[in-house]
């Protein structure tokens, strides 16, 4: 366990002391800020319109899918390519303590640029008119916190595969385009017989995050989805990492 | 301290150490001499606990390096070749996380104490992606260093370093092996005679020799080599030489500088000034050179069988390599 708290709080103190961590948090921001002030603005001028979590929750969950890769592909890439795996590896540091470090350091870096994102209710709490329904705010954020563990669960088990992290982005980037859009219109080309197609639904990442967390459901299908995605992506760049040491 | 026997690692159909065997006992300092590719880092690397062996056994400490891999890693400093530093960490950040990675005591003293041991008090708080080469390598040793371990692995500690550097790290070697048991690796046969209290000759993933640097020097040298200056030509005087009795292997390197071995148990060295003299000639020099621990590598290696399972033929290619770097 406190290997695993070393090597996590290495990986976060890391992201500070290179621009790409503010880069991330900027443009992430930004854009949640445009799109939160052009809903205030169609709200201003429709007077059936009263925006709610939605409108910064479903960007949010959007932008994350797209930041993520950048945030993860560094973390066991980058050690490749350095040589510096070499160290963590002969170091007293069992594999999956390594790869659950990793882990835990890109997500708590992602969980504290999401914390800056609770700025959007408070302020929406204060223009809307009796202020906003709680419930989607707080099953909402679980969704977010759910997404990002598995997203970058993924994204760390990807990183382990390589020694370039441009390779590692772009896989990563792939992987979660796939699983976040293009599954959606898979399942709706294919119809809705089928057990096979039952699978291509279950895998589906948005459908887990807008089906119920979204409309302020916590739902347990989907808390356990994300919550076994992440270890299973763990498993499996642990079992990477062990691998790499045949070679 | 080390004790390793059959170790044995394929890379796919490759195999890059075979049935090796060898120990080394405390306080020693073990220097592993090959060319390029003949298995040190593999060696180096199974017995740190990096990569498990295909076959055999390796002990570090008495403990096992596969069923008791993280008992070793927590006695053995290791230094990889590939100097693995991260360039966006301050060196004593960098010395603080290894430290903190083998759960150290006191980790700031411990760390302060492995600065001012390396001579690294000026760039303690400097970027490591600003060091120069030498600098890093004693960051690197610095990191293998830190928890004080039973067991030091040095794989290539002076490579790229310039020569006041390497004189520096050697001397550090030495005064490590008084504490520490030392397993270096290197490539150039000088090195390892000045440092190491024994020798493993390594070549394509064979042992060739084991054995003190002197003791090595002296089994191929039951005759010795001298060297003789003349003044001006010595055109002629490989054949006049020819005549003397005890001495074999006259070549000329340059004009006027003719080098021959004395057979064994013979000292013919007083008859060849005489006969330099009274051929005419000014012998301006002679003296005894000792045949290096160069020639003996060559002559080992080169005597080694050809081995079928390796038809790519690059010993011959890495000794060439050897001999340039060595001399």
């Amino acid at each position: 366990m406190r290997n695993i708290w070393i090597i996590a709080s290495r990986e976060y103190k890391l992201y500070f002391s290179s621009p790409v961590a503010y880069m991330i948090a900027f443009v992430l921001l930004l854009v949640l800020g445009i799109f939160f002030f052009l809903n205030l603005q169609v709200a201003a001028f429709q007077p059936g319109f009263v925006p709610g979590v939605e409108v910064f929750l479903a960007p949010l969950a959007t932008m994350l899918v797209m930041i993520t890769p950048a945030v993860t592909t560094r973390l066991l890439a980058e050690e490749k390519r350095l040589g510096t795996i070499e160290l963590l590896l002969t170091a007293p540091v069992r594999d999956w303590e390594l790869v659950i470090g990793k882990w835990l350091g890109g997500f708590l870096f992602l969980l504290t640029i999401v914390a800056i994102t609770i700025i959007f209710p408070l302020m929406l709490n204060q223009l809307v008119e009796p202020g906003i329904d709680q419930g989607p705010v707080i099953s909402g954020y679980i969704g977010i916190i759910l997404l990002c563990a598995a997203l970058v669960g993924i994204g760390v088990a990807i990183s382990s595969l390589f020694s370039n992290p441009i390779a590692a982005f772009v896989t990563t980037l792939g992987v979660f385009v796939f699983l976040w859009w293009i599954l959606d219109p898979i399942t709706q080309v294919m119809g809705p017989a089928g057990s096979r197609i039952d699978l291509i639904r279950y895998l589906n990442f948005s459908d887990h995050f807008f089906a119920n967390l979204f409309r302020g459901v916590i739902d347990l299908g989907d808390t356990i989805f994300y919550l076994s995605v992440t270890a299973l992506s763990l498993f499996l760049g642990t079992v990477s990492v062990e691998m790499g040491r045949w070679r | 301290m080390i004790r390793v026997e059959g170790l044995t690692k394929d890379y796919g159909p490759h195999r890059a150490i075979d049935d090796l065997a060898f120990n080394a006992q405390e306080g020693e300092i073990l220097g592993f001499l090959g060319p390029n590719g003949a298995g040190k880092t593999t060696t180096m690397r199974i017995l740190c606990g990096y990569m498990p062996p295909t076959l055999g056994k390796a002990e570090v400490s008495g403990y096992d390096v596969v069923d008791q891999s993280l008992e070793v890693r927590r006695r053995v400093g290791y230094m990889p070749e590939t100097l693995p530093l991260y360039p966006d960490m301050t060196v004593f950040d960098y010395l603080k996380y290894m430290a903190d990675l083998r759960h150290l005591k006191n980790v700031e003293d411990r760390v302060d104490g492995v600065i001012e041991k390396m001579n690294l008090e000026m760039r303690a708080s400097s970027y490591i992606s600003s060091l120069s080469k030498g600098l890093r390598q004693r960051v690197g040793l610095a990191q293998a260093l830190i928890h004080d371990p039973e067991v030091l692995i040095l794989d290539e500690p002076t490579i790229g370093l310039d020569p006041a550097q390497i004189i520096e790290v050697r001397d550090l070697i030495r005064e490590l092996g008084q504490e520490h048991t030392v397993l270096l690796s290197t490539h150039i046969l000088s090195e390892a005679q000045q440092v190491c209290n024994r020798v493993i000759i390594i070549n394509n993933g064979k042992i060739v020799a084991v054995d003190t640097p002197e003791r090595l020097q002296a089994r191929l040298t039951g005759a010795r080599r001298v060297t003789i200056q003349v003044g001006g030509d010595s055109d002629g005087l490989e054949e006049v030489l020819n005549n003397i009795p005890g001495i074999a292997h006259i070549s000329t390197n340059l004009d006027g500088n003719i080098e021959f071995e004395t057979l064994p148990g013979q000292e013919p060295r007083p008859e060849v000034a005489k006969t330099i003299v009274s051929a005419g000639y000014d012998l301006l020099e002679m003296r005894p050179v000792g045949i290096s621990l160069e020639n003996v590598f060559l002559q080992l290696t080169r005597d080694e069988p050809s081995h079928p399972e390796s038809p790519e033929d690059e010993p011959i290619e890495d000794e060439k390599e050897v001999e340039s770097e060595g001399y």
